[in-house]
């Protein structure tokens, strides 16, 4: 059972840790967005 | 369209969530690998989700060249990085599977290897993507990429033709399985489908964002520029 469960928290840690990176960006980007409207 | 997301991902959360009771609660224990067999319904849906991800960065690749599409361009660089992390999922699981049944982590079997090759050919083209500055990278990109998509095939049938230690194909071939294994699989199949397209939808949108972004700032560092000059 141990390595059954160990495949699936390996899944799920890679699938969160690649949505995590996503919403990193997404919040990056949001920032650039608000300060080029800052900007204007 | 921004009400749609969050209803999908509630669907794909519980869809995932009823995928993963099957597999662990209701799907028979195999008699000869016991409960570890139960791998097999992330590795073989997350495997079924790679190839398609890079089947899909093969034809928006294809487009590219013919059309020089950016929207072809953003969807061959989205599957190819979506793709890249479904095939992490099954390089990683795989060998979590063969230490308790085979008795080794890895070996350097044909079908192994050549997901291997398959892995590295595309984070090689995200590599490329990444960090290549020259105006000509979507057109060497989508040449790689049509390029390692000859793999794909030679992954998925290196089980038919030749000798290997993986286990047979469950879908054709020479492989066989109970029909209530097969409707888990299915079942898992459908559910990281939906999770890999949400993902992708989200990717997709953040590259549109981005490249918006940049053109915009272009726009005003040029506007800004003949000031300067003066």
């Amino acid at each position: 059972m141990t390595y059954l469960y160990a495949a699936y928290a390996a899944t799920w840690i890679i699938h969160i840790v690649y949505v995590g990176i996503l919403v990193g960006q997404y919040s990056k980007l949001r920032d650039e967005i608000k300060n080029l409207n800052e900007r204007k | 369209m921004k009400r749609v997301f969050p209803i999908l991902g509630l669907l794909t959360a519980g869809l995932l969530s009823y995928a993963l009771y099957l597999a662990l609660v209701v799907a028979p224990t195999e008699q000869t690998m016991g409960d570890v067999q139960r791998i097999f319904y992330y590795h073989v849906p997350s495997a079924w989700t790679a190839f398609l991800l890079f089947f899909v960065n093969f034809i928006a690749s294809v487009i590219y060249l013919l059309r020089r599409s950016p929207k072809a361009d953003i969807i061959a660089l989205v599957a190819a990085e979506v793709g890249v992390v479904f095939c992490t999922v099954v390089l990683v699981t795989g060998p979590i599977w063969a230490r308790p049944v085979w008795g080794i982590w890895w070996t350097w079997d044909l079908r192994l290897t050549l997901t291997l090759v398959l892995w590295l050919i595309y984070v090689s083209y995200l590599i490329l993507r990444r960090f290549s500055t020259s105006g000509q990278t979507p057109q060497l990109a989508a040449v790689l990429a049509i390029l390692g998509a000859l793999d794909v095939p030679l992954v998925y049938f290196s089980i038919w033709f030749f000798r290997t230690q993986h286990p047979q194909p469950v879908i054709g071939g020479g492989g066989s399985i109970d029909p209530r294994m097969m409707h888990v699989l299915l079942i898992n199949w459908a559910a990281f489908s939906c999770f890999a397209f949400l993902v992708f939808w989200s990717r997709y949108r953040l590259e549109v964002l981005k490249r918006e972004l940049e053109d915009t700032q272009a726009l005003e560092d040029l506007l800004e520029s003949p000031r300067s000059v003066r």
